[in-house]
């Protein structure tokens, strides 16, 4: 490989010196600001705190509501993980087959990624509303057969498929590059050997796919854990009956509208150390499984 | 009995045609190359008789059933691929069975047959490596096992030689000979190389800008190239090329000097204009003056067993192969003597080869 090499070591530390202060400010001082908040008692309104060792965290450990906000957010972890990383590879195959109009249809799965997920949030809460559109139908024809406002299964199934959907574009885009690395002449071979398109897809493409798979994967799961607050935000505030109050959500609600910021420091501390762990154990069991060569 | 019988058959995408009716007719067991340079149309041809691409018009026939319609699996076709197209995520054994195991034979079965082809062709050690563990030599003998084994009517190839180093390339040419000898099932082989073509075909088709030029045997095609283009391509090193005016007994060339021709041939096409192809190996030094022309020596090149010299004639450059050592000194003159029956005589219009017989059926000389 090529390097290129800075002879002026001024010039190169000018070069990073934005990227490095922006990961500075907005990741190393918030994060080094939490670990201390979470280890002191901080007075709602500021001005003063006290060191409490590892109080707050024996507080979340021994609270009903934060398990159960760790466990809806499994759910809702895999549940989007799950609908997006299928419907996207099923998507890409399709892509992939060169179907009529695939270029249109290909430019029109990209765009989702492109939407804050506030407003995917809002989108789907017109959507799903129950007293309007096509929900009103299916309510109308069975009463109380759609109600995220007052049934929590509901509002979960709510928020895993808008979180999914803005998802899939981003997997979509993985999986069809993945798909295209794959040469044609390994499916010519398949066909030559005899097996049909399902069969090739099974046999042939899905297995070299693995290591796009993982990637996306573990993307997906992270950003799940992290990135759902704007969608659980605009469409159920938490609720109902803290059905959907995700851990990430939980840190938010506890720390600004509880003012418990040592509360929320802590958990969010926890958060970041539970997704470097996922992270770690993906990449140590599972990606060990999927490289060829 | 899986003879192959493509008519009229044609490619288009789009709007180009990219192969323009090609008739051809392969024998059971016989083992044809097609020939050419790339984007010649001959990939595509192939590919057509695989089933890999669609018929634009035309049909293709193997065994006398029509297969334009039916599915590369419902052909009888197995094919070895320029960059092999191995499975990566599979073993040896994995690729070469994966035919056998999709036809839902049973495993013990399927494994046995496994062994036995791995074995035939030197992979018995190899049968649990992946591909990228393998040398290029290894991973052309594996796609060649995995076609083997599906006792395919029809054999395909798609240039699968041309990844391997020079050495290789003549091994497992011999190899792929001697596979076919063994099982002589009908094999169709693409390549540009044209030494590849030669030493391999039981019959060559040149083919150029997706027509065939020519289909013979190897022997016909070099002794008696039907264009000015199969001359060119055939033969190692190139044909000369001269131009000149057909005159009584010879081609008058522009500065005077003049080639020997049959006198058949020099009667039939007197006066008309013609290119004239002179292979190297049939030309002969003389001291300047006592040949058929003087040529001014360039260089040499050594070749072992002989030597090709390069001569500037004119504008063209010209090449003599000579296992003697003449008296060639740089810069200076040499004579160059022709035969008068190795000349290769083209129209210049065209670049058909012209011959003796065809001016005797001409209409007006009839009559």
């Amino acid at each position: 490989m090529k390097r290129a090499v800075f002879k002026n070591n001024w010039v190169a530390a000018l070069m990073v010196a934005p990227q490095l202060l922006i990961i500075f400010v907005f990741f190393y001082w918030p994060t080094s600001q939490a670990m201390y908040w979470a280890f002191t008692l901080e007075q709602p309104w500021g001005g003063g705190n006290t060191w409490v060792g590892f109080d707050n965290f024996a507080a979340i450990l021994f609270d009903d509501l934060y398990w159960y906000s760790v466990q809806v957010s499994v759910v809702y972890a895999i549940g989007a993980t799950v609908l997006s990383v299928g419907m996207a590879l099923i998507l890409a195959v399709f892509v992939d087959r060169q179907l009529r109009g695939f270029k249109a249809y290909k430019i029109g799965m990209i765009w989702p990624y492109a939407i804050a997920a506030p407003a995917v949030g809002l989108a789907f809460r017109f959507i799903f509303n129950p007293g309007a559109g096509i929900m009103l139908y299916l309510n109308d024809a069975f009463p109380g057969a759609w109600d995220p406002n007052g049934n929590g299964t509901h509002a979960m199934i709510m928020v895993i498929v808008a979180g999914a959907w803005k998802q899939i574009a981003y997997n979509f885009i993985f999986f069809l590059a993945g798909l295209q690395s794959i040469p044609r002449s390994l499916l010519e071979a398949g066909a030559m050997d005899g097996a049909r398109v399902l069969r090739r897809m099974r046999d042939i493409q899905l297995p070299l796919l693995a290591p796009t798979f993982f990637f996306v994967l573990v993307i997906n799961i992270t950003d799940s854990f992290t990135d759902s607050f704007g969608i659980v935000d605009t469409m159920t505030g938490g609720g109902p009956a803290r059905a959907t109050n995700l851990m990430v959500y939980k840190i938010f609600n506890d720390g600004f509208q509880g003012l418990d910021y040592s509360g929320a420091a802590a958990q969010s501390i926890i958060l970041m150390f539970l997704v470097v762990a996922l992270t770690v154990v993906q990449f140590r069991y599972i990606e060990r499984k999927v490289h060829y060569t | 009995m899986a003879n192959i019988s493509i008519s009229d058959v044609r490619k288009s995408y789009g709007k180009d045609e990219v192969v323009h009716g090609v008739n051809l007719e392969i024998a059971n067991g016989e083992f044809i190359v097609i020939l050419g340079p790339s984007g010649c149309g001959k990939s595509t041809l192939l590919r057509m008789i695989a089933g890999l691409e669609s018929i634009s018009a035309g049909q293709i026939a193997i065994a006398g059933t029509v297969v334009n319609d039916l599915e590369p699996r419902e052909r009888g076709c197995a094919m070895v691929f320029q960059n092999y197209a191995l499975y990566p995520h599979m073993t040896v054994a994995e690729n070469i069975g994966y035919a056998l195991k999709v036809s839902g034979m049973a495993k013990a079965e399927r494994l046995e047959k496994v062994r036995v082809v791995a074995a035939s062709v030197g992979l018995s050690e190899f049968l649990d490596r992946r591909p990228g563990q393998l040398s290029g030599g290894q991973r052309q003998r594996v796609a060649m096992a995995r076609a083997i084994i599906r006792e395919p009517r029809v054999f395909l190839f798609d240039e699968p030689l041309s990844n391997l180093d020079a050495k290789l390339r003549v091994q497992m040419r011999h190899e792929i000979r001697r596979i076919h000898n063994r099982i002589k099932a009908t094999s169709v082989f693409v390549t540009h190389d044209q030494q590849e073509g030669m030493t391999l075909a039981d019959r060559l088709v040149v083919m150029n800008k997706g027509n065939i030029e020519q289909v013979g045997t190897p022997e016909e095609i070099y002794h008696s190239p039907a264009s000015v283009y199969v001359g060119g391509f055939i033969g190692s090193p190139a044909m000369n090329f001269l131009s000149g005016q057909i005159v009584a007994g010879g081609v008058m060339l522009a500065n005077g000097g003049k080639i020997p021709l049959p006198q058949a041939l020099a009667v039939a096409h007197n006066g008309s204009l013609a290119q004239i192809g002179l292979r190297p190996e049939e030309l002969t030094l003389v001291p300047a003056g006592k040949g058929a022309f003087d040529a001014t020596f360039e260089f040499s090149e050594e070749l072992g067993p002989s030597r090709l010299y390069h001569f500037q004639f004119e504008d063209l450059t010209l090449s003599v192969l000579s296992a003697d050592k003449p008296p060639v000194e740089q810069g200076k003159p040499m004579g160059i003597r022709v035969e008068a029956g190795s000349v290769h005589l083209f129209a210049a219009d065209t670049g058909k080869r012209l011959r003796a017989r065809e001016a005797v059926a001409q209409p007006e000389l009839v009559v």
